[in-house]
């Protein structure tokens, strides 16, 4: 342990001191963090150190981001028939994180966002312990399957941490990598059909594609896993193992692509609904180096025992 | 009352309307928009999942030591944000502005930091 200094202010003290001065602090206050090389090698309590130099974003690699289109250029044409690159949320890293569930179907309590629940559905929507949405609870007491890392699997991996995807394709199929817990799957394009009887329920199913267009892949995804292996999204909305999931890849430009997500499970909803509407997708350039991202079993045992039972004031372990 | 005092605790409790949500692990136990900063001394900076947690002791006035223990993001997205695995050590003198915990034990979510070279941490993304 070493020494600490002094507690400058405790909590909700704040609302009655608020100064002028203290809101141009406000405004001065940085929104963007410091270089990945600037700062860190910090020795503490030296104030005399020089400013870090400016931020720079760094890949995988250890290598500065550059966008794959240089200022004031303009995309060019999509390919035919290809939707492979490194894709990355067009709109932030931030907006294919859906903590709340699918982008287009949040589950936030407002009108229109709730999907089209059979009895089933909504039976099993309440037995499950989310982290996030309307059936929220403590860290502690989630029984998402993910709290374990089990795999997301699918369709949850459409409605939960899109991030770096890198698509790789040949004559006979796609390969989707996932950024989020390292993971992939397959598409075959080449003209096989799903199939009849499903050999054993998997992770993330059995998928064809088929081109329905020059620049649009439509998906169609069987055979996942039923409902108390895999959840639709984070806010604990079900999928069973009847679900049929149907994604459409569609390229506007050679920089820009959409996903669009429509979930068909008899089981689980009344009727079909789409989850997730035109999702924009950008390019990253082709030497960029995703990240590592893993769930790993003792990091978050670990992460429970120092931050997440404390947060919750529960023994996850006792609860479970 | 000193003036620095005053517009730390000012400067926390504007922070409620500029900072995004971020963390993934559910709100629940959070007194959500609430925050608190505190000045001390790091123990550990854990760059793991699924979360990134920063420890670190907090000394008062009569001198009782509170171990705190707060959460970032995960590293990618800490990465995204210019964070990295050497943002901290232990022993560094940190500023930090978490949102708390209702249980009023000293956890919370790293809201923003102050490093001991006097450069601000934040939350937000380096590229949009």
């Amino acid at each position: 342990m070493f020494n600490s200094t002094s507690l400058i202010c405790k909590h909700g003290s704040a609302a009655s001191a608020i100064s002028l001065t203290a809101i141009l602090a406000l405004l001065t206050f940085p929104t963007v963090a410091r270089a990945q090389t600037g700062s860190s090698n910090n020795s503490g309590g030296n104030k005399d150190q020089a400013t870090p130099s400016a931020p720079v974003l760094l890949d995988g690699w250890g290598t500065p981001v550059t966008n794959a289109l240089k200022p004031g250029e303009k995309p060019g044409p999509a390919p035919r028939h290809d939707i492979s690159g490194t894709w990355e949320p067009a709109r932030g890293p931030g907006d294919g994180i859906q903590a709340f569930g699918p982008r287009d179907m949040p589950s936030d309590g407002a009108p229109g966002h709730e999907p089209p629940y059979s009895a089933l559905g909504l039976e099993t929507y309440h037995s499950h312990k989310p982290l996030e949405g309307e059936e929220r609870v403590l860290e502690s007491l989630s029984n998402d399957p993910r709290n374990k890392c089990d795999p997301l699997g699918f369709p949850r991996a459409d409605f939960y941490q899109v991030r770096h995807t890198q698509i790789m394709q040949d004559d006979h199929k796609v390969v989707i990598l996932y950024e989020f817990e390292k993971r992939w799957r397959v598409i075959w394009i080449d003209g096989r059909e799903l199939p009849k009887e499903i050999p054993e329920p998997r992770y993330y199913g059995y998928s064809v594609g088929k081109w329905v267009d020059d620049t649009t892949l439509l998906v169609d995804t069987i055979g996942t896993m039923p409902s108390e292996k895999v959840w639709l999204d984070e806010a604990g909305r079900p999928a069973s193992d009847a679900i049929l999931v149907e994604e459409r890849f569609h390229r506007l430009d050679r920089n820009n692509m959409e996903l669009t997500v429509t979930i068909d499970d008899p089981k689980m909803y009344a009727k079909p609904w789409v989850a997730m509407n035109k999702f924009p997708m950008r390019l990253q350039t082709p030497d960029y180096d995703v990240v590592e991202m893993m769930c790993i079993p003792s990091e978050e045992e670990q992460y429970y025992k120092d931050y997440g039972d404390p947060a919750s004031g529960v023994d996850s372990k006792q609860s479970k | 009352m000193k003036p620095k005092f005053l517009m730390i605790c000012a400067l926390a409790g504007s922070l409620i309307v500029s900072v995004p949500l971020f963390a993934h692990h559910g709100n629940a136990a959070f007194d959500v928009g609430k925050r608190v900063t505190v000045k001390g001394t790091v123990t550990d900076w854990v760059w793991a999942n699924p979360h990134c947690w920063l420890k670190f002791d907090v000394k008062d006035d009569k001198g009782n030591v509170a171990h705190w223990v707060a959460e970032t993001n995960n590293a990618p997205d800490m990465i995204e944000r210019g964070w990295s695995k050497n943002t901290f050590k232990p022993g560094d003198e940190v500023t930090v502005t978490v949102e708390p915990v209702k249980s009023g034990n000293p956890v919370g979510r790293v809201v923003a930091v102050v490093l001991p070279n006097g450069q601000n941490l934040g939350m937000s993304y380096l590229r949009k």
